[in-house]
């Protein structure tokens, strides 16, 4: 975490206490004189925002309304600021046009984005937008990927809008975010519903001031509007009896799937929990085993029968063991890079040789990176080497995976409220929570719900992406 | 009505912890809940109705009159759930397996659990009968008078509390001093009993290291592994330890070489053949028989723990094997010199042919085959449990061994209980 300058103020004005006192009215003034906005409750789960929801469209392109048919979500036409529509203010300085009620979301479809000029029309869909956007509301950009272009201008553009998002994220308020979608300009309207539906929903509370790729797949209509995409689906969730780990475990329950709970055996109990709360099944087992691969599949194919395979794997499962370099010696740097890395290596390649209970051709791996692993974090020299690498399988195994119609890919989280996290001293613990655009910690689900969009059979166009879900922490990209 | 095919899926047991430690707090069906939810967990049986429970604990409250059913609806299975309890002190474990597999063999139920929990740290505290009987008559007195006259035959000596008694009540003798009448009557050596507790430490220990119990235990309370088993323990270490039971030359048995007390639960799953096919369940192995048996230890002065030593000639007759077609022996720990003495007994011509009436010894078994991954010395011993973290533990070794010159791997589990008694039973393996 970076180093920043502590004001007392702030870290009173963000206790708890204060927290409860900013929430009245009274105290939310007083709040607000002193600079510290308190932080927004953000919305979450399949919900879609409140208000409406404006499409702005450059060139006539079709791909974003198309897809939002899909959804079945009617989009209204954008306001756009211009000169000739100003009003003129109270103040005598003009005033841009406005929505009439607050708005849930604006999609900006940039496919056909060509030229800077093109450009204001982007500032002036947005300006209305951020003046108008309801609390937990959505910007979206939708635009080709730089790399698909020829031509200099428009590929240097697309990578502009990358800067645009991050720092449109940054001046939202309410716990509204912003986020970049890269498409191919062969992705289809089906391949970009999930992804388009995750980032309009609560699903994607805590992921702001990102960019990924959506490519291209066969991906069925009804597949893509499914709301329970893992119905009779198994997936197994590494590190489940806790935290995070048990957040993945419920989210893909809720979504229909059969969960298949692992944890090291010493974690039995809270497993056992999870497990029978979700009427999944456990498997007590240390990940580190050789063989950790080969028994998660005769798991699958002993407790589902030979012909089963698991249609997901979560590499959820990881420790720390902080120390600065200056006292790191190798058992504390092996064990990070055993658990977090080789045992996934290990346990991936089991499960794709094509066993019974392996992995299912069409299937999906996610594994879990680190805003440590992305900036690097003093005093996880080890965590942060396993983190990076995490991204680097990702973006090797993609290519390699795709024939098979697999995805690999993986979430980034930042600040996120676990027992773990907890335990973090009271100050620097409200320094982090506060470090990032939405001026809050995650929560487990937040993190959970970014794995199971990005394990989504509808997502299949997805593959090789890290999303992080970090509120668009301070740090990193 | 078909001939069916009871096999054991699997099990799940809590660690087994030391007596007024890490369980203290917890009842026997708190115990027995958590081995429901562990084993619920593993096989995804939450939300199912099971065939039936049935177990039971040897040390048991009034409260805990429906244990079994007060368990299954602490836990995550279906609340449709039938239980009964049911009880054969230390055999407890194996005769609600019996029960089940007989159950599940005559069709009357395609799956069920059985098992057991003993506490020794939440004993019931019973009042003396002189404060119960006071009590009574004071409660069901119609008239003042006559309730202070009733409460006043209560003496001092009366509110002495009555803890639960582990001595026989016919004999007034304890169950080591049972044994140790049964260790001297042959002959059975403090090294010979010594040798058999460092077995079941080391075996245990090992068994605990390579993972094999990573599908039997779930951890409860922050304990994660049986707290009896010492990996460190040597045949010195053992030799330092002072007699508790039996007297004078006698005196060989020592807390290293008999169980102490602990706390614990433990289930197996058991199901018909082919519904386990059908439900992708493991089948591990097969229940092929049982018989249970007692011995007259009171006027017949027969050794108190000797009971398998019926029923086991009894079983091998009417299975058509001899004593030494056994893969796997797993014989209860009560105290080594019970497992020694019963070993001895089987291979004594005079025994065999004048107190149970055979026509020869059943011989020696080979010894390298016996209680293999441990067993209640080291692992300890909460009395009921103990039945349930045996089949389980046997079924896993049988299925790990499959077949043994083109025949199914075959064991025997003997466990010797108060009162005279004793349960074995044959599995094979699946």
């Amino acid at each position: 975490m970076p180093k920043k300058k502590v004001d007392p103020l702030e870290v009173i004005a963000t206790s708890p206490v204060a927290r409860a006192f900013t929430s009245s009215s009274v105290g939310r003034s007083v709040a607000t004189r002193l600079g510290v906005p308190p932080a927004p409750e953000l919305r979450r789960g399949r919900t879609l925002p409140g208000g409406a929801v404006s499409l702005a469209v450059l060139d006539k392109t079709t791909l974003v309304r198309n897809t939002l048919g899909l959804l079945g979500v009617d989009a209204i036409d954008p306001v756009i600021d211009t000169p000739d529509v100003r009003t003129p203010g109270e103040s005598g300085r003009p005033v841009p046009p406005g929505y009439e009620s607050r708005l849930g979301a604006l999609v900006l479809d940039l496919t056909g984005l060509r030229t800077i000029s093109q450009l204001e029309y982007v500032r002036g869909a947005l300006r209305p937008a951020v003046r108008g956007l309801e609390r937990s509301g959505r910007i979206i950009f939708v635009a080709k990927a730089p790399e698909s272009y020829d031509e200099l201008e428009p590929r240097v553009l697309s990578q502009g809008l990358d800067g645009l998002n991050r720092t449109v994220a940054k001046e939202l308020r309410g716990g509204a975010t912003s986020n970049l979608v890269w498409v191919d300009p062969e992705t289809t309207t089906a391949a970009l519903a999930s992804t388009l539906r995750f980032l309009l929903e609560g699903r994607s509370a805590y992921v702001n001031g990102q960019s990924w790729r959506v490519g291209v797949a066969e991906v069925a209509e009804e597949v893509a509007a499914s709301a329970s995409p893992y119905t009779g689906r198994i997936v197994a969730v590494t590190g489940a009896a806790r935290g995070i780990g048990a957040a993945i475990a419920r989210t893909f329950a809720r979504d229909g799937a059969i969960v298949v709970g692992v944890d090291v055996p010493a974690s039995g109990e809270a497993l056992a929990k999870v497990v029978n709360e979700i009427h999944g099944t456990a498997l007590q087992l240390d990940i580190t085993l050789p063989d950790a691969g080969e028994r998660i599949a005769a798991h699958v194919a002993t407790r589902y029968g030979e012909d089963a395979r698991l249609y997901a794997i979560i590499h959820n499962a990881g420790i720390t063991r902080d120390r600065m370099l200056a006292n790191l010696d190798e058992s504390g740097w092996a064990a990070v890079l055993e658990v977090n890395l080789a045992a996934q290596l290990r346990m991936n390649a089991s499960l794709l040789d094509g066993r019974p209970g392996g992995l299912a051709d069409g299937g999906s791996i996610v594994g879990i990176s680190s805003t440590s692993g992305i900036a690097g974090n003093k005093g996880q020299a080890n965590y942060a080497t396993s983190k990076a690498a995490i991204v680097g399988l990702v973006r090797a195994m993609a290519p390699e995976l795709a024939a098979r119609g697999i995805t690999i890919n993986a979430v980034g989280p930042g600040f996120i409220e676990t027992e773990m996290t907890a335990a973090i001293p009271y100050l620097q613990r409200q320094i982090f929570q506060r470090s990032n655009s939405l001026a809050q910690g995650g929560k487990p689900v937040d993190v959970a719900e970014t794995i199971a969009y990005l394990a989504d059979p509808a997502s299949a166009a997805v593959s090789g992406q890290v999303v992080r879900v970090c509120g668009q922490a301070l740090v990193g990209q | 009505m078909t001939d069916r095919t009871a096999v054991v899926v699997g099990g799940n047991r809590i660690p087994f912890a030391r007596s007024h430690g890490a369980y203290r707090q917890a009842s026997n069906v708190d115990m027995m809940t958590a081995a429901l939810d562990g084993l619920a967990a593993r096989f995804g049986l939450a939300g199912h109705r099971v065939g039936e429970v049935v177990g039971g604990a040897v040390l048991k409250h009034s409260r805990d009159f429906n244990l079994t059913r007060e368990a299954v609806l602490g836990s995550s299975l279906d609340p449709h759930t039938a239980a009964c309890e049911l009880q054969r002190a230390c055999a407890t474990g194996l005769e609600a397996t019996i029960y089940v597999s007989n159950k599940i063999r005559l069709g009357q139920i395609s799956d069920g659990i059985a098992g057991g929990a003993d506490s020794v740290s939440d004993t019931p505290m019973a009042v003396s009968d002189g404060l119960r009987r006071a009590l009574i008559r004071a409660n069901s007195a119609k008239t003042l008078p006559a309730r202070l006259s009733a409460l006043s035959a209560i003496r001092p000596s009366h509110l002495v509390p009555d803890p639960p008694g582990i001595t026989e009540p016919r004999t007034g003798l304890s169950m080591g001093e049972h044994q140790a009448l049964t260790t001297a009557r042959w002959g059975i050596s403090r090294t010979d009993q010594d040798e058999l507790a460092l077995a079941s430490h080391q075996n245990l220990a090992r068994a605990w290291s390579e993972g094999f119990f990573d599908d039997l235990v779930t951890p409860y309370l922050g304990v994660a592994k049986d707290q009896g088993v010492r990996a460190d323990t040597t045949m010195e270490k053992l030799a330092a330890l002072k007699p508790v039971f039996g007297r004078g030359e006698g005196a060989t048995m020592t807390a290293g070489n008999s169980t102490g007390f602990f706390d614990g639960a433990a289930v197996a799953y058991l199901a018909d053949a082919e519904y386990a096919a059908e439900h992708h369940l493991p089948a591990l192995a097969r229940i092929v028989d049982a018989e249970v048996a007692a011995v007259d230890y009171t006027i017949g002065g027969e050794d108190l723990l000797l009971a398998p030593t019926y029923a086991i000639p009894r079983l091998l007759e009417r299975n058509g094997l001899t004593w030494q077609d056994f893969d796997y022996y797993e014989i209860h720990e009560a105290f080594a010199a019970t497992v020694l003495a019963t070993l001895d007994a089987l291979d004594d011509e005079t025994y065999c042919r004048s107190t149970l009436g055979l026509p020869r010894a059943l011989g020696e078994i080979d010894r390298t085959r016996l209680n293999v991954n441990g067993s209640s010395l080291a692992a300890g011993h909460p009395f009921a449990a103990t039945g349930g973290r045996i089949v389980p533990t046997l079924a896993k070794l049988l299925h790990q061994r499959g077949t043994v010159d083109g025949r199914p791997a075959r064991g025997i589990v003997s466990i010797c209980a108060a009162g005279g008694q004793g349960a074995v039973a044959i599995l094979e393996a699946c």
